[in-house]
């Protein structure tokens, strides 16, 4: 089922989830303070490394930019997650190592508590995430943090996009050892579910992951790839994807093939941005807040 | 004794390859139309296939350059491009329409353009 932000907002009212638009973190979280409430950051899709002026005016600037961004919030984020496609790909297996460790340098300059990181296609794809672990670690894991529970899943490091039998495997196992009173995040770079396949925007085995995940009530999952924020329900689980720090695609909906939207010198870093996602360990998520690229 | 078959073959030799002749060209109008795609990064050629509803077809997918994918979601065509092929597709367009298809298997910076579109109009 697709939703517009509007149909997002009455359905996610029902949870009393609160979903908003802010200002470079001028606006403060409606549910921020509460003592077991906590919140992240999703960045996404910074591309590291691609420099056509005509689809981002700002390449080396914008994630700089969207660091500052977060720095510059008033409360800080328990932790950071990067949702992939760190860097642009590169035929060059030093230079994708160059890029990421420009990339690296970049994001240690965050100032929270941790950062966390997943691959994107550009960064894994071309050698299974080779030089990705090197730098980042793990493609996929599991964590906890204050009562709710996190699986980051690696839907790239394939070529053909699948998550494949061993890692549905160890999801599996995953999901075993979990109280399932308890909420669920599960991040991804790609969308589990088929959302536009002719776009490659979809997951080939998805739909596994999907039926292994819809066993807990309390789920929630973000994702990037497509550039844009985006809702989706499948059944109880919502999808959410984020938008990126280089340029905008096409939205879903469009006919015809796929496509970049163009920098506007008028409107930079327009479609550009980051998110907060607020959670307590009884609700799950309660707030999602949509934030620009601070100039 | 020994002329007389040699003057039979050259007098049945022509009827055979007549024949022959005529049995292929039954054939080309019965046997699907086939088209060759080309696979190279980033593109394919040609990357706008014109195709007749309910007229049987075969895409010959071949790769100049390495592993691509050939994936039309909405007609259900899906295979690998590989550089010892070709690979064979063979399906009949049962609705008029525009259809994108995509290599699905990450193949380098231009991946994410490498698409072209089926076109089936009307008989």
């Amino acid at each position: 089922m697709k939703l517009s932000r509007r149909d997002f907002l009455k359905i996610s009212s029902i949870g009393g989830l609160v979903f908003s638009t802010g200002l470079s973190g001028a606006r403060a979280f409606a549910h921020a303070g509460g003592d077991d409430e906590f919140y992240f950051v999703q960045l996404s899709d910074s591309h590291w490394g691609f420099k056509n002026l005509k689809f981002n005016g700002d390449p080396e600037g914008t994630l700089p930019k969207a660091i500052a961004t977060v720095n510059s919030l008033a409360r800080k984020p328990d932790f950071v997650m990067f949702t992939g496609d760190l860097t642009h790909t590169t035929d060059d297996p030093e230079e994708r190592r160059r890029r990421m460790r420009q990339f690296k340098s970049l994001t240690d300059k965050l100032e929270v508590p941790q950062v966390r990181y997943l691959p994107g296609e550009h960064d894994a794809a071309l050698d299974a995430g080779a030089a990705y672990k090197e730098f980042f670690g793990d493609t996929h894991y599991a964590f906890s943090h204050k009562g709710v529970n996190f699986i980051a899943l690696d839907n790239v490091s394939d070529p053909r996009a699948r998550l494949g039998a061993t890692q549905l495997g160890w999801l599996e196992e995953r999901l075993a050892e979990l109280d399932r009173d308890q909420p669920l995040v599960v991040f991804a770079h790609r969308p589990l579910f088929a959302l536009r396949p002719d776009w490659d925007w979809s997951t080939a085995d998805g739909d596994q992951a999907i039926a292994l995940l819809k066993k807990h009530p309390k789920i929630t999952v973000f994702y990037g790839h497509i550039h844009q924020e985006h809702h989706h329900q499948t059944g109880h689980i919502a999808h959410h994807s984020a938008k990126s720090l280089i340029f905008p695609l096409a939205p879903p909906d469009t006919q015809g093939k796929k496509f970049k939207v163009g920098w506007d010198p008028q409107h930079p870093y327009a479609g550009l941005g980051l998110r907060k996602v607020g959670l307590t360990e009884k609700q799950a998520v309660v707030e999602i807040d949509e934030l620009g690229v601070k100039v | 004794m020994t002329k007389r078959p040699r003057a039979w073959r050259w007098c049945v030799l022509p009827l055979i390859v007549a024949a022959q002749a005529g049995c292929t060209r039954q054939a080309d109008a019965t046997d699907p139309q086939v088209i060759t795609i080309e696979a190279r990064r980033f593109a394919y050629s040609p990357a706008v296939i014109r195709l007749k509803k309910d007229q049987p077809v075969v895409l010959e997918l071949i790769s100049k350059d390495g592993l691509h994918g050939f994936n039309a979601p909405e007609l259900g065509l899906r295979s690998d491009v590989i550089m010892d092929g070709p690979s064979r597709l063979t399906f009949t367009p049962r609705k008029t329409g525009r259809f994108i298809f995509h290599c699905d298997i990450f193949c380098g910076s231009g991946h994410d353009q490498m698409a072209g579109e089926i076109v089936v109009v009307d008989d």
